[in-house]
């Protein structure tokens, strides 16, 4: 592994630089055939809509993905990841036009820990809501 | 229906090998968006000390998912997977997954439990290499809503 963040430059409290991603139909689609989860209610507005939600909803495996960007392209190798786990609170809802969904991720340190790692805390947020809960991630530095 | 308490630790063995492909890699990283050269340039992911591309974080879901399903929709457990949501995801890493691994999942249902009305059920996947060296291991917890008390 080669982190290209020295663990002696970060400090409790350092930002990470923050992600604004589209997730449009596509993305989803994409998702779908990529992981092999096929259920309906992340493409197929009928079938969302009659199981209750408003409408087509992201993957939250593709959400945790997207997030988890934040930290690995802040670490530069995601061989650094030790750690990463998250709590799925709002779903994210993919209305059939060209915008899509807006997902913002953001990132701080939130630990520093003796063995070389940190513990990194991440906020992501769809219309001002926050979408995952305790998404935590451990990364060894440089 | 409430879920059946007797299948807390219960194992699963695994199932047969998952050959990760290098093209698959370069799919799944595709798909999520994410054009990080260690998911898609072998000569880079090399330079990091990797022997091949490596995998996006969450990619060890799909083996561990796959592993669970023997698990998740055995009847005898209860679990009515048309009211499942994905409620927590987490992964511990000892090396990130690479192309050219030969990987198998053991799966464990490590909790059963009941919160607001709801059947909540988090099992455990144990990736390792087909030569016993361990890669990963994943937790995900689902959640039926409304499910618990609700007899069969």
């Amino acid at each position: 592994m080669s982190a290209t963040v020295a663990w002696a430059d970060v400090e409790v409290g350092t930002e990470l630089p923050s992600l604004t991603v589209g997730l449009q139909r596509v993305n989803l689609i994409m998702y779908a055939g990529a992981s092999g989860d096929f259920n309906p209610i992340h493409w197929n507005q009928r079938f969302a809509q009659a199981v209750g939600l408003p409408d087509v909803i992201a993957h939250g495996m593709l959400t945790m993905a997207t997030a988890g960007r934040v930290v690995t392209d802040w670490v530069g190798d995601p061989g650094a990841l030790v750690e990463y786990g998250v709590r799925f609170t709002r779903p994210v809802v993919v209305p059939d036009d060209d915008a899509g969904a807006t997902v913002e991720i953001s990132g701080k340190v939130a630990e520093k820990r003796d063995d070389g790692t940190v513990r990194v805390d991440l906020t992501a947020t769809f219309q001002g809501s926050t979408i995952l809960g305790k998404a935590q991630a451990v990364v060894r530095l440089a | 229906m409430a879920l059946n308490k007797d299948y807390l630790g219960r194992v699963y063995p695994a199932g047969p090998a998952y050959a990760v492909g290098r093209e698959k890699l370069r799919e799944f990283a595709t798909a999520i968006g994410d054009a990080n050269p260690a998911y898609h340039d072998v000569a880079v992911a090399r330079s990091l000390g990797h022997r091949d591309v490596i995998a996006p974080p969450t990619f060890a879901f799909l083996l561990s998912f796959r592993a669970s399903a023997v698990a998740v929709l055995d009847p005898d457990l209860g679990l009515d997977y048309s009211k499942v949501v994905h409620g927590e995801q987490r992964f511990v890493y000892d090396r990130p997954i690479t192309a050219g691994d030969e990987l198998v999942c053991v799966t464990t249902i490590e909790n059963i439990r009941e919160a607001a009305g709801n059947d909540i059920l988090t099992t455990r996947g144990d990736i390792s290499t087909v030569d016993g060296e361990h890669v990963v291991t994943t937790w995900t917890t689902t959640v039926a809503r409304g499910t618990a008390g609700e007899t069969a």
